[in-house]
This record gives structure tokens, sequence and C-alpha cells, in this order.
């Protein structure tokens, strides 16, 4: 029996659905014209004004907003209400360690919530369930996004946030928890340590996944699916857009229901800005219709992904977007964690005397991202003795945990074995498929 | 008493060290003595050789990465015991060492050990005292 948090909207027929984006997309552009000077400029400048804006296809009149919008105005000069009035920020790494800053009003705490509880709705939870929340929690919009959503469906939240493996599986048992709210990556290594660890599935309760914050294939979804016994759904979202719950899978495991009554979708072609139609791929765009304190306006995701109106076994009428492909900037996710070659340089150049000569290797070992930091030995930082090179490549490597927040493996190579480039440098590898 | 080694970085990458054979090779250096110490991904290549600058100059033209330590060659009858003497001095004089490497002459029945030590001055002082022969620089390149 499917389960739905919101059948009203989740279900609604088409034309009750544009009303009220149209109805909520002019009023969002009003109070961001009045409110957000970022917004009433790049409008003025492009001759448009709110009184435009009347109905949903009047959405490609709007100007484009970039993640470096957000970086030029850090950290809150895009917010559209007094400061008193945001409860809470939440921030994503940037590069050069200057973060992405969201804000939520008690409206907007109140929009996640209900979107989160949609997706939980969609795996099978309800009010018996135990979730256990293995996203982090702080900054990041993952462990409280969720945690939200189980509350507002009046579950039991689990809040293990990441990492700590064998207490994870203790309290996986222990307190019975039915929804593990994980990585993908993260999700398999539990599934490996399970194994290894000789403890039988039975005596856990799990049935069910919400998997997301990283690319993930289907072979691994399988493999998740088998390695913990349970049913992986996979959820989408971005602490710009609002965080996780901007879509979410169902029951058909066949794409994910965005939630369009909040958030309206585009797919645009990224080098021309013009708008694809439902069925071809390209850059993902979000124009949040709801929020207050931070709407944004067709916001570019950078993710590439391919929009459909396909008529889904489970009942549900929201679009859904297929899995994204790809990123189309230098961004890496690596096990969930977003991570910018440039960020590896400012570390690498702030510890003095280390070369600037740098090779990032991405793989994908046993299912598992891993990440390899190559630095070039120079005159500098040799010693004679085996001890000191490794405990500088112990230095480094706490650095790079310290800053990017993922262990990664130092290398340190002889000099001039990093390739030298006339334009811009090739500074990873990427060797996951 | 002390000596110059030269330490050369390695990447543990197959013909690393025949590379630096060649170089060697190439500029008449002659190797007294050497070792290697490993990790799993690189490794340090210690040489006593004939002429330490000379070789430095000819593998850093070469961009390797070279340092010159100050290390000790001490002499020790080659027999059992040997060995014992020199490392009671130094641990009685709670002397630290950090590697070590050993080689034969040609020239003679002593057995030589390329030390490396926390406290150069204070080692040649008590290996000396003990009776165990410390080489010049002149009479290792000599040999």
């Amino acid at each position: 029996m499917e389960k739905y948090y919101n059948k009203n909207i989740e279900c609604a027929p088409l034309h009750e659905i544009e009303a009220l984006q149209s109805f909520r997309l002019s009023s969002t552009v009003r109070h961001v014209y009045q409110n957000v000077e970022h917004y009433r400029k790049k409008m003025d400048e492009a001759g448009v004004s709110p009184d435009d804006i009347k109905t949903v296809d009047d959405l490609s009149k709007l100007p484009f907003t970039l993640k470096q919008d957000l970086r030029d105005t850090y950290p809150y000069g895009m917010f559209a209400v007094p400061m008193d009035e945001v409860v809470r920020v939440h921030a994503s790494s940037g590069t050069t360690g200057k973060q992405t800053v969201v804000g939520y009003t008690q409206g907007d705490i109140k929009i996640w919530s209900e979107v989160a509880a949609r997706a939980i709705a969609a795996a099978g939870g309800g009010k018996d369930d135990f979730i256990h929340v293995s996203y982090g929690y702080g900054l990041f919009t993952g462990g409280l996004g969720i945690h939200y959503g189980t509350e507002q469906i009046g579950a039991t939240a689990i809040p293990v946030s990441a990492g700590n493996t064998s207490r994870q599986i203790q309290i996986l048992k222990d307190f019975g928890s039915t929804i593990i709210c994980v990585t993908p990556s993260y999700a398999l290594y539990l599934a490996e340590s399970i194994r290894e660890m000789g403890i039988d599935l039975s005596e856990f309760n799990l049935k069910a996944g919400i998997l997301g914050a990283e690319p993930w294939t289907d072979e691994m979804r399988d493999e998740i699916e088998k390695g913990l016994g349970i049913k992986a759904y996979d959820i989408y979202g971005l602490s710009e857009i609002i965080g996780p719950g901007v879509a979410y899978e169902c029951s058909e495991q066949n794409g994910m229901h965005i939630n369009e009554d909040h958030f309206i979708p585009e797919i645009i072609d990224p080098d021309t800005g013009e708008v694809l139609p439902y069925g071809e791929a390209g850059e993902l765009v979000f124009t949040c219709i709801t929020k207050q304190a931070l709407p944004l306006i067709r916001y570019r995701t950078r993710d590439i992904g391919v929009l459909t109106r396909e008529k889904c076994s489970c009942g549900r009428t929201l679009i859904k977007m297929l899995k994204p492909q790809g990123r189309s900037d230098d961004m890496l996710i690596i096990r969930g964690v977003n991570v910018f070659p440039s960020q590896v340089e400012s570390v690498l150049l702030s510890m003095g005397n280390i070369s600037p000569h740098y090779l990032l290797i991405v793989d994908r070992i046993g299912n598992r991202d891993t990440l390899e930091i190559q630095v070039e030995m120079n005159d500098e930082i040799f010693s004679d003795a085996i001890k000191s090179l490794e405990e500088m490549e112990n230095k480094i490597k706490q650095a790079i945990e310290s800053t990017l927040g993922i262990s990664a493996k130092i290398r340190l190579v002889e000099p001039k074995s990093i390739p030298r480039s006339e334009g811009k440098a090739t500074r990873v590898i990427d060797r996951r498929k | 008493m002390l000596i110059e080694q030269i330490s050369i970085f390695v990447e543990n990458k197959l013909g690393r060290l025949s590379n630096i054979a060649e170089v060697l090779h190439n500029n008449d250096i002659d190797i007294r003595a050497m070792s290697i110490a490993d990790t799993k991904d690189f490794g340090i290549l210690r040489l006593i050789v004939n002429n330490p600058k000379k070789a430095e100059e000819a593998l850093k033209k070469h961009e390797y990465t070279v340092s010159l330590t100050k290390v000790i060659a001490a002499g020790i009858p080659d027999k059992p015991g040997g060995m014992l003497i020199m490392m009671k001095s130094l641990f009685e004089s709670q002397i630290s060492v950090e590697y070590m490497y050993a080689f034969l002459s040609r020239m003679d029945e002593s057995a030589y050990v390329i030390l490396r030590v926390e406290d150069n001055e204070k080692a040649v002082e008590v290996l000396k005292k003990n009776g165990v022969k410390v080489l010049s620089s002149q009479e290792i390149y000599d040999m």
C-alpha cells in the first residue's frame, strides 16, 4: 500500500499544481524584488518587473542565480527578510574556505519538515518507525533536514550523525532502527562491516534506506539492498534550495518526484540558458516559490538531469527527475562531501615550503570513494629520516582532514613528476565511472 | 670525524634505482656503501661515495631531491662480539641510533658500520673511548 504524507498535493491534478505555482511564483518575485538588492538590480537590468510575472510560463523572463552570487553576497547579502526573522542558518563548503550560507525563517523550517516528511513517507516511513539519521548534524543540511522531517511525520528520530561504524551497528541493532538515512557509500561500508563482524541481518529491524548527498548507480543500489536487507530510496537536495527533500524516490524506484509546489524545476542548456523540453538532458534549475528567508530564483544547480511527466505507478502526479548524471564544474563529491581542488591547494600552500604541484586521484575501491593527494617532494621539505617524511605526510593529512572534512591518502612523489601544463592545470584524475 | 652521506628521495616506481645508478656512473662516482630505507610509496637511498659534492650536483641536475647528512663511520672487528662492543657503549651513554648499515672493506679484517645518531660529537667520543675506530672522510673515500 503506497504511503503518502500529503496525498492532496502529491496526487493533485496538474492544473491545480500549475495554478498554485503561478500564484506562489508571482508573490515570491514581488517579495525578492522588494527585499533583495541583487534581484532588484538584475531584474531592472533585464527590464522585468514583478508585474510581468503572472504565471509559471513567465518564469523564463527572470534572470538566473549562480552559486557565485551567493559567494559574492557572503554571508547574508541575498536574504529577503531581516535577520531577526531567521531562526537557522546552514552552510555548504565553498572554494577557498568560504561557505555558501543559507537561512530559514520559522515558516521555512516548517516547509522543510513537510518536504522531508514526504520523502520519509514515500520510503514507507510513518509514526511507528525508528529513523536512524546517519547524515552529519551541523552546518550540513543532511542530518537536521531528515531529523525535522522525522519529527514532522511523528516517527522516532535517532540522531546518530556520521562516523563511528561499530557504534552505528550497535545502535542499529539495539535501538531497533527501521529506516536508515545515510550516504550510499557509507551504507555499503556498513553492510561490509556487518558482514565482517559476522552479524546476521535478521538481528536488525531495517526495512528501508533513504540515501543521497552523492551520486550512486543502480548497481550500487542492488548491492546496498542485498547487503543491508532493505529497499534503498534516493533523495535529492541542495542547501541553496532547502536541503534534503527537494526531490524523493517512491515505490517505483525510477526517478524522484520533485516537490514542485515549493520548488519549480527547469532543465536548461548550460551553454545558452535556453529552456529544454521534458525528456532532454540539461542543467537542473530550481525556483523557490514558498520560502521567505532565501528564496532563490532560477538557481543553476550544475547538476545534469532529465525531467519527465510520465505517469508514475505510485499515483503521485508531481513531476519527476531522473538521477543526476554529473556536475558541470570542478567540484567533486567524495563520500558525500563536497571537495574543490582549490581547497587542497590552499591547505598545501598555507603549510609553507610545500610545492604548489599537486594531483588529486579520485577512485572507487570496493564501492567506496577514495582520495589520494600526490604532493611533490622538494629540497625544502626533504629530510634524511623516514620518520620525518612520514610525520610530514601525517601533518598534511591532518590539515586536509580538518579543512575538507574528509580523509585522504597523502603520497609524496618525485619533483617534476606531476605534469605541468600551459593552460589550466589538470588537478584531478577521477577514475570513477 | 664525521663523513658526508648522500640521501636521495626515491619514488617506489620501476626503474628509479636504475636511473640513479646511471647518473652516478656517468659522473664517475664510486659507491663505498649503500642502504635503502623503504616505506610503501617511497624510499630514501643512502650512499657513501668517493665524492659526495659531485654526486649531489649531478643528481640535482637530474631533478632528484638530495640532501647531505653527517654520519659516523665506525670500524669494528669482523667477528662475533664486534657489534656488541659498539652498541653496548652507545647504550651505556644513552645515545640513540637513528639507523645504521654495514659494509666490508677489501683492505683489512674490520667491518665498517655507518651510523646516524642523535648526538654525533658525543657518539664519536664514546666510541673512541671504547676502542672502536672512527674513520675520517679521507680514510673512507680512499678505500
